[in-house]
């Protein structure tokens, strides 16, 4: 009869063995990935500011000035993944390159690129938001949650 | 009765009628090219995408070529072989049975995840010791765009490598066994065990794999009564460098100590090239560096033993994303120079 304990590993062994592995695991460089990704981070923001004073400085208010400055910014991450830069910059800068909305765009741009492959319907079109859906469901979920709150508490 | 051939020597076959490698090849990716293993391959393809439009294609276009070059390398035609078992990562193992519908020989896929290679030798080993097949083929393949596209994610995405995260293989390796004889004997195999050790993070594929590596090599050296220098060369599949390191530590807690004999291919593989985390992995790594390092040292003479431990994670991505652990299997063959066959 085959005794079902030895079949699997028990929780208490796997949790021996967890402890022994995490001992050989390297310890991320917390520093320089916080370092590096405020650099980067901090540029990518600064190239954005620069690019929405220009459009201020040729005429727009500021307002006006904001959705054309993050479309300028989208197209230059577009060009930047298919160029196969912009991961290089992702690998580089971690969140750094991830949080602004560059990164965002990169995650379309990225999926897009890989399911071409699968053909323009069934692959780029269903699956290019693969990685930037649930950003975009849950912002909008948060959104709808936190102007109820405002709506609620008027 | 009395002449019945002991096949089982505790949990390990061997194999009496010492089954041949007669030829292997190795085809590999840029990247490999660049590591320190690139001089013992067959043919380093600089283009990864093999000129064809999807990675997919790319990985088919290696395997076949490891199949000609092998069959090449050992003087024989497709329709020679009495067996063909192949496999590979992608999902169905697609890369091993579309190209097989180009070989004309009996095939066999299978599946072991990264362990593949050294699982389909032993296969083909015992076919051939068996007297079911006089010559078989085992090839496998992986390709680093083909695996991150079905593992992880697109190509493209900005994301950062963790302290343990592995670089898939491209490349694809392919041995020819024969009953004649010839230069390499495979003489045991130490099939694995499926090892599940709770670890979730498919980061940490060298941490899921180590368990399973140490069971087979335990048992490996007590089924054979061995030490591990009684090889010259003991070397696992892509553990990777803290795979690896975990390995030592949990043989030595088992009373084994591996010493300066033991390396890991995936550690190996990409030594001294940037942004590859801390090795590569993929059914090639293996592959590469059996049908390479090993097969090659063993033609020069220059090492007549070696162990090869190819480790497999089982995961899927739907295994992993609903929350499932990351089970390992590791599987061992034995190899040894013919005497009398040195060059």
């Amino acid at each position: 009869m085959p005794n079902p304990s030895k079949r699997k590993h028990n929780a208490n062994e796997q949790a021996k063995y967890q402890r022994i592995a995490s001992a050989h695991v390297p310890k991320p460089p917390l520093a320089r990935n916080l370092v590096t990704a405020f650099a980067v981070g901090g540029i990518i923001c600064a190239v954005g500011q620069g690019v929405l004073n220009y459009f201020v400085s040729s005429g727009m208010t500021f307002d006006e000035a904001i959705a054309p400055t993050l479309c300028v910014m989208i197209a230059l991450s577009a060009l930047l993944t298919a160029t196969s830069i912009y991961h290089h910059i992702g690998e580089f800068a971690g969140a750094g390159a991830a949080i602004p909305i560059t990164g965002f765009a990169n995650t379309i741009v990225a999926a897009a690129m890989d399911f071409k492959r699968e053909g323009y319907i069934l692959g780029m079109g269903a699956k290019m938001f693969i990685i930037a859906g649930p950003v975009i469901v849950y912002g909008v979920v948060s959104g709808v949650i936190v102007s109820a709150i405002r709506w609620l508490s008027r | 009765m009395a002449d019945v051939v002991q096949r089982r020597v505790g949990g390990s076959l061997r194999f009496p009628n010492r089954p041949s490698i007669i030829a292997s090849s190795t085809i590999a990716g840029p990247m490999e090219g660049k590591g320190p293993l690139a001089r013992w391959f067959d043919c380093v393809v600089e283009d990864d995408m093999f000129g064809e439009r999807t990675p997919e294609k790319a990985e088919r276009r290696f395997m076949r070529d490891a199949i000609d070059v092998a069959l090449k390398n050992a003087g024989l035609e497709p329709d020679d072989l009495h067996i063909m078992v192949a496999g590979d990562l992608l999902n169905q193992t697609v890369t091993a049975s579309f190209t097989a519908a180009e070989v004309p020989a009996p095939f066999m896929g299978v599946y072991g995840a990264c362990s593949t290679s050294v699982e389909g030798l032993a296969i083909v080993a015992s076919m051939v010791d068996a007297g079911f097949a006089d010559v078989g083929l085992s090839v496998t393949s992986s390709h680093y765009q083909a695996a991150e596209r079905q593992f992880r994610y697109p190509i493209e995405l900005n994301i950062q490598r963790k302290s343990t995260s592995q670089y898939t293989v491209t490349g694809a390796g392919a041995l020819v066994v024969s009953s004649g004889r010839g230069p390499v004997v495979v003489t045991e195999a130490t099939i694995g065990k499926v090892i599940d050790m709770g670890i979730k993070d498919p980061n940490q594929m060298g941490p899921a794999m180590a368990p399973a590596a140490a069971d087979t090599l335990y048992r490996h050296f007590v089924d054979t009564g061995r030490t591990p220098d009684y090889y010259d060369m003991i070397i696992t599949g892509d553990l990777g460098a803290v795979g690896s390191s975990i390995l030592r530590d949990l043989l030595q807690r088992r009373g084994v100590v591996l010493g300066d004999v033991y390396r890991d291919s995936g550690a190996l593989m990409f030594e001294g090239v940037p942004g590859t985390g801390v090795g590569g992995s993929g059914c090639a790594c293996a592959a590469l560096t059996m049908g390479g390092l090993i097969y090659k040292k063993m033609l020069a003479n220059e090492i007549s033993r070696a162990l090869v431990v190819a480790t497999g994670a089982l995961l899927s991505s739907l295994t992993w994303q609903q929350g499932e652990s990351i089970p390992g299997v590791a599987h061992a063959v034995a190899l040894e120079v013919q005497p009398g066959a040195a060059t």
